[in-house]
This record gives C-alpha cells, sequence and structure tokens, in this order.
C-alpha cells in the first residue's frame, strides 16, 4: 500500500486541506447546533476527538478481521460504544456543560466525520497512520468550530468564554446566537475560503 | 483457512451467527465496558443530579425572586428528603419528596418525577404548594428531545406556564393559545413532548395528594434517589 498517505500526512490534511467541516461538509449538525458559545464548540470538539481517536485505532487494530458486509455495523457499534463512554464522563465531571450540549453528545454517534475516518482510512491503514488521522481531522474539526463559534459569540454577547471582550456600546446581535445565526457565519466562512482557495489556485 | 477446511464447516461457515461472530465478540466486550464505565461513574452523576435538585429547591417553591433574596441574606431553607410509596394497581410506585422548611413553617413540597418523552425519559422537578392547590415551579433535569423543537421545554418561557397553575384538577393541554388557568400550551412542534410532561405532572400531583396532606401515614423517613 506505498499509495497510501503517510502518519504525518494524515495528520496535515486532516487541519486544512481536508479539514471535515468547510472541505468535505461533514458533521454539519453539531457545527451549526452548539457554536452559539466557544466553551460549547471546544467541549463538542474534544468530545468527537475522542470517540475519533478511540474509534479509530480499535477500527484499525481490527481491520484485518472485518467482514465487507459486517463493517459498517461494527463501526456503529465501537463508535456508539465510545460516544456512551463521552456522554457519562461529560455528565459526570462537567455537568453543566453536559446539560448544555444535552443531545448533541449522544448524536455524535451519527456524526459521518468518525464513520468516513473509520472507512477511508482506519479499516485500511495501521493503527498508528489512523490514530494520526484522528488527531488531524480532530484539530480541523476543532477549529472549524471555535472559528464558527468565536464569530458568534462575540458578536452575540459581546464576550467570549463568558468575558466580555466587545465596548460596553455593542449592541449584541442577538441573533447571532440564535440558529440563524449559525448559518449565516457558517455560509460567509465557508465562501471567504472557497474564494481564497481559488484566488490562489488562479 | 484451508480449502479443506473450508469444505468441512462449509455448511457452518456460511451461517449468518459465525460470520457476525467478530460483531458479537465486540458487542460483548464493549457491553462489559460500559458497564464498568457506568458503575464507576453512576454515582458521581447521581450526585451531581441530587446537587442540582437541592440547588433548585428554593427556586422552585417561593419563585425566583423571592429565592435570590434570600441567598443575598444568607439564609437557607430546611430540606428534608423523603421517599413517598405509592401503590397504584397493585405496583409500587416511588417519588423522591423534598420538603422545604423555613423557620419550621412549610412552604412547599419540591417532587421529582420521570416517564417517557417524545425521545427519552424526561426528568422533572416539580414544586408545590404546601396545601397542593397550586404549583409553584418547573424544572426539567433531564430530557433528550428532538433539538430545536421539544427541547424547548427547558425554556424558561415554556416552564413559565405552569407557575401558579391549579394543582386541584388536571392541566390540559392545547394548540391555540391557553386562555384559562390550567390550560398549557403546547410548545409548536412539539405536542407529544408538552404533553409528556404535563401528563408527568398530573399523574405526580394525583399520586401524592393524599399522602402528602393526609399526613405521614404512609411517608418514609429519608429519601433514596429513585424519583
Amino acid at each position: 500500500m506505498a499509495d497510501q498517505p503517510t502518519a504525518t500526512e494524515r495528520l496535515i490534511q486532516g487541519i486544512l486541506p481536508e479539514n471535515p467541516v468547510y472541505r468535505q461538509l461533514l458533521g454539519l449538525c453539531p457545527t451549526l447546533a452548539v457554536t452559539n458559545s466557544l466553551m460549547a464548540a471546544v467541549t463538542m470538539a474534544g468530545a468527537v476527538g475522542f470517540v475519533l481517536l478511540c474509534a479509530n485505532v480499535i477500527i484499525s487494530l481490527i481491520r484485518d478481521l472485518l467482514k465487507p458486509h459486517l463493517r459498517i455495523v461494527v463501526f456503529t457499534l465501537t463508535i456508539a460504544t465510545f460516544v456512551t463512554i463521552a456522554d457519562r464522563l461529560l455528565a459526570a465531571y462537567l455537568y453543566q456543560m453536559s446539560k448544555t450540549l444535552g443531545p448533541y453528545i449522544p448524536l455524535i454517534i451519527v456524526n459521518c466525520i468518525i464513520i468516513c475516518r473509520c472507512e477511508v482510512v482506519a479499516s485500511k491503514q495501521a493503527p498508528i497512520v489512523a490514530a494520526a488521522d484522528a488527531i488531524g481531522q480532530s484539530l480541523g474539526f476543532g477549529l472549524a468550530l471555535s472559528s464558527i463559534a468565536a464569530i458568534r459569540e462575540i458578536l452575540g454577547t459581546g464576550a467570549l468564554f463568558g468575558l466580555r471582550v466587545m465596548p460596553a456600546l455593542w449592541p449584541d446581535w442577538v441573533i447571532m446566537v440564535l440558529p440563524p445565526g449559525a448559518f449565516l457565519t457558517f455560509g460567509l466562512l465557508l465562501g471567504a475560503i472557497n474564494w481564497i482557495t481559488d484566488k490562489k489556485k488562479a | 483457512m484451508s480449502s479443506e477446511n473450508q469444505k468441512t464447516i462449509g455448511g457452518l461457515k456460511s451461517s449468518n451467527l459465525v460470520q457476525a461472530w467478530l460483531v458479537l465478540v465486540l458487542a460483548m466486550g464493549f457491553g462489559v465496558s460500559l458497564a464498568g464505565v457506568q458503575l464507576a461513574l453512576g454515582p458521581i452523576i447521581e450526585s451531581n443530579k441530587i446537587n442540582e435538585t437541592l440547588e433548585k429547591i428554593p427556586e422552585l417553591v417561593l419563585g425566583n425572586a423571592l429565592a435570590a433574596k434570600m441567598a443575598t441574606e444568607n439564609q437557607t431553607l430546611e430540606i428534608a428528603p423523603r421517599q413517598v410509596t405509592v401503590t397504584k394497581a397493585g405496583r409500587a410506585k416511588f417519588y423522591s419528596v423534598y420538603e422545604a422548611r423555613y423557620q419550621g413553617d412549610l412552604k412547599g413540597w419540591v417532587v421529582k418525577t420521570k416517564g417517557q418523552g417524545y425521545a427519552d425519559t424526561i426528568e422533572l422537578l416539580l414544586g408545590l404548594s404546601p396545601d397542593l392547590h397550586a404549583i409553584t415551579g418547573l424544572f426539567v433535569l433531564d430530557q433528550k428531545e428532538t433539538p430545536g423543537l421539544g427541547n424547548k421545554i427547558v425554556t424558561d418561557a415554556w416552564r413559565g406556564q405552569f407557575i401558579d397553575a391549579p394543582a386541584d384538577r388536571s392541566l390540559v393541554v392545547v394548540k391555540t393559545g391557553a386562555a384559562q388557568p390550567g390550560e398549557i400550551d403546547a410548545v409548536t412542534g412539539a405536542t407529544i413532548s408538552s404533553k409528556s410532561v404535563t401528563a408527568l405532572i398530573n399523574t405526580a400531583i394525583g399520586d401524592l395528594r393524599k399522602p402528602l396532606t393526609a399526613g405521614t401515614a404512609t411517608v418514609e423517613e429519608g429519601g433514596k434517589d429513585n424519583g
């Protein structure tokens, strides 16, 4: 498998060139839903990172035992297990945050980023590569979520991590922390990134 | 596997059970590890919930303004947890009830109740006046209702409808603007979630009216948390 990307390549690709949100447009449900505060976005990215890393490594370890027609079942089973563990951990140690994120933590089970990485990388490459890929993709996901959440929280509440950063005169744009704000911010950021990429190519 | 082997277990190999051995083994392993996680973290999560319950009690019994005033004056309610057993249709049902007193006077009750919502179990804290004539507050401890629709049951605006609602009769969920006392506006697009919450409240009040107002006949001291 000489043509498969190496661990370093996988790691770097996940962050920007193959960013799960801005480039692959995967995992958009949490991207839009929990980015009304930076803290929630960071916690979400952490939980997804934990699940992705564990699932990728486990799938990679058992990749030779996978049967083609049963692989999705195995992926889902593995992912669901680690999502449940992440959910319990949050409820035990970050109780308020786990209430804020509510059903979005259990919903990581259906996050396409994870099943995509299991299919594309973990079921084909060694655990080291799978782990590097998971870290890269998680960083990319975290970066995307934080960028959207930072913009929404600053414009919507004038604060970052709950601390006021905008001048007192700033009229909080409440719409930014409401659902439309997520679509606006994400659309504009995505457009900006596409525009920059196109310009570089030309 | 050699071809000879394949022949002898040919029938076995094609069986679904043998094909799925990895799934079954993983399911077993994951099941055991999840049980371990639950054993380790379950008590911590439960104590988080109990702490939150105790924190919410003043607000549920006295209302926001009075509870905030008490907190700034550094006064606290005396809270006594109890477990009430209600026998209904031959089956025992347990309620965790918190009795809130201020300088000896009964200020109200907070009842923990849970039941099926639209997506998963909904867990509620319900504040009731001492005589059980009115609801004094409602708080959603746990829910996994549909984001954007059913999860609006946690908003202050929706929960606020229950404050001062009569507890003497069953609350009714309506879809077109609640006009009369005892009517609750359904969350748009989440009638089932709204009805679940209201039904939980009606059932809890119905079950507890006798035990709480008739004194301590069936009330046992020391609340175990299985609301």
